[in-house]
């Protein structure tokens, strides 16, 4: 027989003292997923300006049509650009994490589950702050 | 043994495509970020590069791809963040409906976005 006990409701987020490393990484893993989904209903609402611009034939050709300036209008803006590296971590996170998750479905690593969530932490802060020069690069505030 | 604490039926069609959809997603948002941020600029997109990249039939259809499985991964994963929270009954129904609703709207628009920037609108 398996052993029943209470664990109460899982994300009681009032419990967060109680949380172990496993748990937190659920807890990012489900933050930066709303993240992304979030994400992708307004980069389809932006990206749809391409339908506007699609008959634009003298727009196109001198860069002036609205999908182009409205995707370079919004690169000027400095809080675009950090948002784009937030944006960054938030995936590289969600990937790596969920790649961790995949091989506990697995079964491979559970007994460095634990580690393998902060390698998951590390390398989306390397991975993150390593891209700034690149995400910055010709903007000002 | 360890209670189940997924909200996952086990063996079920939803988890299975939760992680078929994740294997996908991770190599082609990997690519994606790639592609649109280190090898071009976002800042340098136009209209014209973007409909270079679209004209070719491959990226076309993986991006397609892209939409499809992120749309559903992202919002099953929201259904299913809901459920372990407590969501049952009527409102989980209702959620079910919104989300797919939702998803669909998602999808269809993208598509005809893609078919704009791949010329096939004009």
């Amino acid at each position: 027989m398996s052993q029943s006990y209470n664990r109460g409701l899982i994300e009681d987020f009032g419990r967060w003292k109680e949380f172990s490393a496993g748990m937190w990484a659920w807890i990012f893993h489900k933050f930066t997923g709303w993240v992304l989904i979030g994400y992708l209903f307004t980069h389809i609402a932006v990206l749809s300006t391409a339908i506007g611009a699609a008959g634009d034939t003298a727009g196109i050709e001198t860069g002036t049509d609205v999908y182009t300036t409205t995707i370079q209008g919004l690169e000027e803006l400095f809080i675009i650009r950090v948002l784009e590296v937030g944006l960054l971590a938030v995936a590289v996170f969600h990937i790596l994490n969920g790649l961790r998750l995949l091989m506990v479905d697995l079964g491979l690593g559970l007994d460095s589950q634990d580690k393998s969530f902060y390698a998951s932490l590390i390398l989306t802060a390397v991975i993150a702050i390593a891209s700034v020069p690149t995400f910055m690069a010709g903007v000002s505030i | 043994m360890a209670e189940r604490y997924s909200s996952f039926t086990p063996g079920g069609t939803g988890w299975l495509l939760q992680r078929l959809t994740a294997g996908f997603l991770a190599v082609v948002l990997a690519f994606h970020f790639l592609q649109l941020h280190f090898i071009n600029h976002a800042a340098d997109v136009t209209f014209a590069g973007t409909q270079a990249r679209m004209e070719n039939v491959g990226y076309f259809l993986v991006m397609v791809l892209f939409l499809i499985t992120a749309a559903f991964h992202g919002l099953n994963g929201i259904y299913n963040a809901l459920v372990n929270q407590g969501l049952s009954g009527g409102a989980k129904k209702a959620m079910f409906a919104v989300l797919s609703l939702a998803g669909i709207a998602l999808v269809v628009q993208g598509i005809y976005v893609a078919l704009a920037m791949a010329g096939y609108t004009t």
